[in-house]
């Protein structure tokens, strides 16, 4: 144990014994997956570094729907366009494609609880106690999308949450955020809209790889110029616009001709 | 099956800013030194570069480098007659994990505390007369060190971190530009103070119109180039405003990863071995000797580790679980107010006031963790308290950190959450506002402490820590005070409105407040009050050290990591100079 390596650039692996996921072989690859637990290392003789690794973002592609099926889709769509409705002044959520972020958010880690503490018991608690269920995030959208349609089908003669008028579901939202709206099935309607509320902003505010805030036209109406890194020379610039565009990971219009 | 390994002189359970600074230290001294550290190895070219760390989404709000609390975090409750239920989901504190911690991802708010902040029961109790220091029940003492001793420590860390501020009281000469109410330094900031950008300026010039002392925060986030006494390198601050729950992509904010690790990691009696969880310290048959520490690593292996000395360095809510997990020290026990550890768990009593402006383009997007225009006035005992009904204060601080839009969009009173209300009022005034920040002292109560769950386990099987916690009416009203007193310089900067976000109410787990959790492992001069001693050795078994804010007896009107690096470093000599000549306990009980 702990005996230098040679030929590994001071980078010294000592109980090094890879833990059954995907990542075996995985040191001196270029993938590095900050996702999954790592394996156990021993560094002596110097700052481990090898080239070439980066924890780079696991951003998403495609246009199809992992997570929500078409019901729960329409639900998504009609709920995120009432948080964050479209007019002259930006967009909105749907316009954004938050209903696609929240979708990719929802089949991925996020949505299977990772960095949520689920073990039981599970009694009710106290508000300052916050979050107390026994679901991850994908199963409140699921049974609280569920337990939603069934209430508006008892009360609104059988019609969908998705298909009510804009007033309706606005005072439905409030009733969810107010606590007052009372679900069956083991749902709080709080958790559930203070869930939704939430993913629905990072949908519509974080860098576009994560399928949301499309053209970063959330960026463009707020005034934020996004992923730049260095501004030094605006620092005593006061009260002055800053003119740079928006920017995302994957650069902007006219950068690699990507759009 | 447990494997037992060949013992060393050191073991360092944690490997964050005190782990690596003990580790620094002990291999200078000679000493063969391990550290175990919980979470990944993590530099800033793999983990943290320019290209990919500006990403909201996936530090902030999806925990990237924080403690994963899947499979353990702790409980938490309001006081004693409620069940405490697990934190389910980082919030109101955001827990590190990994090498460097949470000096990866801090704000890099460099602080000493006051001279009175050390005699927080004496002094008080000698001006405002004994129930100042028992009103609400609190348990407030003195440190058992004062700011003289810990002086030349606070300056080293200083000289490490290049820290960049405006001295304000040189070997006790009033500087101008500096804080003016700090204790004397035996020396000026290692770098200068970052420029100011337009809403801390805005705020400078509105204290000092009311007659306040405006200066620059003393930053860890460089205003310049700097090379430190291990030789390593850190770069100049780019304002990018990606600082505080981020890793620094330009080797700008002082770190470990900046400022020690280059140096310790080259080290040929230095091993650190990652994804390795301390489980307990093993104590000796008449528990007065600790013979190493038992630990797990992610492959799931147990491994006995012999050392002759213990270096707990794992933030202050693992130390004082491993001390309570391994039978070290007597629990608290909040009824009789017997027992000392988890006694005077304590906290960070945090509001703030937004600015609105029509005519102003604040920018705030241009920012850094430390980047603020402060006044001093009002915090510890720099002001009169006769009268107002409580003891301690705050700094009151013009920041812009940065204007992440997920987390950092301001809307006026009144503002609905949510609708076109939301968005117009989001689009409005983005670029035109901030806030300013008022970052309070927390005393200590009898009814505030840490033990361990009756209920819940970890993934080891271990009881999680329980943390019982509200925050008192010394609290609130202090508090208020200060509110108010931030307000009046939000009023005189002529803003269209402001908005008041007033302390109120119990301790919630949910919004972010600060990662300044502190007490449990509490220092002082004799054991009947105290965990550790002056040099955090543990009363009862001398060849445990706990390093961190676990030491502090209540917590002052600042961010505590220049305190707890100054404790670590003159707790560092006292091992070098003493305890290794003659091993036992370093002040006599
Ligand atoms: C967002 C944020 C902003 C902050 N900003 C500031 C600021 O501006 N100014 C300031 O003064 N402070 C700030 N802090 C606080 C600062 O980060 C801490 O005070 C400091 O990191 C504490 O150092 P430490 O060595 O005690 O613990 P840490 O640096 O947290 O290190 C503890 C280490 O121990 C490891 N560990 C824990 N348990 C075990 C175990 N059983 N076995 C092995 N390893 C273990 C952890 O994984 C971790 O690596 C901030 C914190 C956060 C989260
Ligand atoms: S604000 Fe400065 S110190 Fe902080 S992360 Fe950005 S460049 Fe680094």
């Amino acid at each position: 144990m702990d005996k230098p390596v040679p030929g590994r650039r001071q980078f010294l692996i000592g109980t090094a014994v890879v833990v059954g996921t995907g990542l075996a072989g995985v040191l001196g690859t270029t993938v590095r997956d900050g996702e999954l637990g790592a394996p156990p290392r021993s560094f002596r003789g110097g700052v481990p570094w090898t080239e070439g690794q980066a924890d780079a973002p696991p951003g998403v592609s495609g246009e199809d729907y992992k997570f929500f099926t078409p019901a729960e889709r329409m639900f998504i769509e009609a709920a995120v366009s009432r948080l964050i409705p479209n007019d002259e002044v930006g967009p909105g959520a749907l316009e954004a494609n938050v209903p696609f972020f929240l979708d990719r958010q929802l089949a991925g880690p996020f949505g299977r609880g990772d960095h949520y503490y689920l073990g039981g018991p599970w009694p009710k608690g106290t508000p300052e106690q916050g979050y107390q269920s026994r679901f991850s995030p994908a199963q409140v959208y699921r049974a609280a999308i569920a337990a939603i349609d069934k209430h508006t089908r008892a009360n609104f003669n059988g019609t969908d949450f998705a298909k009510l008028s804009d007033d309706d579901r606005d005072k439905l939202l409030k009733s969810m955020e107010s606590g007052s709206l009372q679900l069956e099935d083991g749902v709080d309607a709080k958790t559930f809209f203070t869930m939704l509320l939430q993913n629905t902003k990072e949908g519509y505010f974080s860098d576009p790889i994560y399928g949301g805030n499309k053209d970063m036209a959330a960026w463009k109406m707020i005034g934020f110029p996004g992923a730049h890194y260095d501004y030094r020379e605006w620092v005593t610039r006061h009260g002055e616009p800053v003119p740079f565009p928006p920017v995302s990971f994957k650069g902007r219009p006219g950068w690699n001709g990507e759009s | 099956m447990v494997t037992t390994l060949k013992p060393v002189d050191a073991v360092i359970v944690g490997f964050g800013w005190t782990g690596a600074i003990l580790a620094q230290q002990l291999c200078d001294a000679g000493l063969e030194v391990l550290a175990l550290e919980r979470g990944p190895w993590r530099d800033t070219s793999t983990d943290f570069a320019t290209g990919f760390a500006q990403d909201e989404l996936r530090y902030m709000w999806r925990h990237h480098l924080f403690q994963n609390v899947s499979d353990d975090t702790l409980t938490i409750r309001n006081n004693v007659n409620q069940t405490a239920l697990p934190m389910r989901h980082l919030g109101s504190f955001l827990l590190g994990t990994g090498v460097g911690s949470g000096g990866v991802h801090w704000n890099g708010q460099i602080w000493r505390f006051l001279p009175s902040d050390f005699l927080t029961k004496s002094h008080n109790q000698e001006r405002y007369g004994k129930q100042s220091v028992t009103d609400y029940d609190l348990t407030v003492q003195d440190w058992g060190v004062t700011y003289d001793d810990l002086e030349p420590f606070y300056n080293q860390f200083d000289v490490l971190c290049g820290t960049s501020g405006k001295a304000g009281n040189l070997n006790g000469q009033i500087q101008p530009g500096g804080n003016p109410f700090e204790g004397a330094r035996s020396a000026e900031y290692p770098t200068p103070p970052m420029a100011q950008t337009y809403g801390p300026t805005l705020f400078g010039k509105a204290a000092t119109d009311l007659g306040r002392h405006p200066f620059p925060h003393p930053t860890g986030n460089l205003s310049q180039p700097y090379v430190n006494n291990l030789g390593a390198q850190i770069g100049a601050c780019t304002y990018c405003g990606f600082c505080e729950k981020f890793g620094c992509g330009n080797y700008s904010k002082a770190s470990p990863q900046t400022t020690v690790l280059p140096y310790v990691m080259a080290k040929s009696n230095f091993t650190l071995r990652t994804e390795s969880e301390v489980l307990k310290v093993e104590l000796s048959p008449g528990r007065k000797q600790a013979t190493g520490v038992s630990y797990v690593n992610s492959a799931g292996e147990e491994f006995f580790q012999p050392a002759s000395l213990v270096i707990l360095s794992s933030y202050i809510l693992q130390n004082v679980r491993l001390l309570l997990l391994s039978g070290i020290g007597t629990p608290y026990n909040p009824q009789t107010g017997l027992g000392v550890v988890g006694k005077n768990y304590a906290y960070q009593t945090m509001s703030s006031v937004n600015v609105f402006f029509d005519d102003k383009l604040i920018n705030p997007f241009i920012g850094a963790g430390a980047l603020a225009t402060v006044v001093d006035d009002f915090n510890g005992d720099n002001f009169d308290h006769s009268g107002l009904g409580f003891i301690g204060g705050a700094y009151i601080a013009g920041m812009v950190t940065g204007g992440r839009p997920i987390e950092m969009i301001y809307t006026p009173q009144g503002t609905p959450a949510w609708g076109l209300a939301w968005k117009h009022a989001a689009a409005k005034n983005y670029l035109r506002s901030f806030s300013l920040s008022v970052h309070g002292s927390c005393m200590s109560h009898r009814g505030n402490y840490l033990d361990l769950d009756p209920t819940y386990r970890d993934i080891h099987g271990r009881a999680m820590l329980r943390m019982t916690f509200d925050f008192t009416d010394n609290e609130h009203k202090m508090s208020d005070y200060l509110t108010d007193r931030a307000a009046e310089i939000a009023k005189a900067m002529n803003p269209r409105e402001i908005k008041l976000n007033r302390r109120t109410g119990s301790w919630n787990v949910v919004p972010y407040q600060t990662t300044h959790n502190t007490g449990g492992a509490i220092m002082g001069d004799n054991p009947t009050n105290s965990v550790v001693n002056k040099y955090l050795q543990s009363w009862d078994v001398p060849n445990v050290f706990s390093m961190g804010a676990g030491a502090f007896p209540q917590n002052a009107g600042y961010n505590p990591t220049g305190t707890v690096a100054a404790l670590a470093y003159h707790s560092a000599q006292a091992i070098i100079q003493q305890y290794l000549k003659s091993p036992g306990p370093l002040v006599q009980a």
